[in-house]
């Protein structure tokens, strides 16, 4: 076994573990780990058996292994980070509108509490 | 018919009082709605001093998601037009009148006051006449009609366009990209000559570098928004 590999095999395993232990601590949420999740399996796969990445990167054609590995790697990373901005602009929609609907049920309020009290009179 | 109209205030407790006073003798019988958008100074207390309707965003949503704020409000409560009207006075409360003759008129959704319909009314930077010109241009040939000041923030609204604002407006660059987003739900809008009056407080921070990547980023916005889906 050479080094590449080990290290290969080291860097996605720990990924996994990292990612399990951060979902069962409950700091990660199941919902933005699958594709950690789905990066380290495939990683770990190709990384660990020699034939698979060899026969999957003369597929398309790239002479060196270790460079699809990282090309995988790059892509994954690619997603996640897309995969973030599209949750970054639905939670930034959604506190904008939280805080819309927030000003106008408090001015709501007011006014009910306004002419509660001067029905008292 | 009720007119709500929108304030949009960011820490403008200076100006509000004579804004205010102006819609008051101007346009007695419209309510006026306050959106205090997250001001740091009295702008919150100023405006309920002076008897309108306020309502405190809890934090700066920008101009965009203040008047959407109005636009809520004005779908909520059953209003048959909203005017918005800029806090800082620079809109006067004589030209609101202009405003809605197109809309009683049944001739447009929404109404645009414009600066530049006046010939020589307002005189502009350079390079602030030549961006606006480059708008007027490209917006003029999307929006299939005339338009001259894209960026006036002095406009009204008709029952219709209200529910569609309510939806969907935009944050970025809400003045021009709201109407390119109205035309895309078939809203038709029209533009009518108004006085402004020239900015009084603060200075612009336009410069000629600014403007020209303020350009490209509105445009680039204008087309990012002819992409969308109107709901």
């Amino acid at each position: 076994m050479d080094l590449l590999k080990i290290l290969a095999i080291i860097g996605s395993g720990a990924l996994l573990v990292v990612v399990i232990e951060l979902i069962r601590r409950g700091r990660l949420k199941e919902r933005y780990s699958l594709l950690w999740l789905l990066a380290g399996a495939v990683l770990l796969v190709l990384s660990s058996s020699r034939g698979i990445l060899e026969y999957v990167s003369r597929m398309v054609g790239i002479f060196y292994p270790p460079s699809f590995l990282f090309l995988i790697a790059f892509l994954f990373l690619l997603l996640i980070t897309l995969h973030f901005s599209v949750v970054l602009s639905s939670l930034s929609e959604r506190s904008k509108k939280l805080a819309q609907e927030l000003a106008l049920v408090r001015e709501e309020l007011r006014n009910i509490k306004k002419t509660g009290l001067d029905n008292g009179k | 018919m009720k007119i709500l109209i929108i304030v949009p205030a960011f820490n403008e407790e200076a100006s509000l009082p004579g804004v205010l006073r102006d819609l008051r003798e101007q346009m007695p019988s419209a309510d006026v709605l306050v959106v205090n958008d997250g001001s740091v100074d009295s702008t919150s207390r100023t405006a309920r001093d002076r008897g309108v309707k306020v309502v405190d965003l809890p934090f700066n949503l920008g101009i965009g998601g203040a008047v959407q704020t109005g636009y809520l409000y004005a779908a909520h409560q059953g209003y048959d037009v909203a005017v918005q009207f800029d806090g800082d006075g620079q809109h006067l409360g004589t030209e609101i009148e202009k405003l809605l003759k197109p809309l009683e008129e049944g001739v447009a959704e929404i109404v645009i006051g414009s600066r530049f319909l006046v010939p020589g009314a307002y005189k502009a930077p350079l390079f602030r006449t030549v961006g606006i010109w480059i708008f007027s241009v490209v917006l003029s040939r999307i929006l299939s009609t005339a338009v001259t000041d894209s960026t006036s923030g002095f406009r009204a609204a008709n029952r219709k366009a209200i529910e569609f604002f309510a939806r969907m407006y935009p944050d970025d660059y809400p003045e021009v990209e709201a109407l390119v987003l109205a035309h895309k739900a078939e809203l038709r809008m029209t533009e009518v000559p108004v006085a402004m009056r020239e900015r009084t407080g603060g200075k612009s921070s336009i410069t000629p570098v600014r403007s020209v990547y303020y350009m490209t980023k509105v445009l680039m916005a204008i087309f990012i928004d002819l992409l969308k889906k109107v709901r």
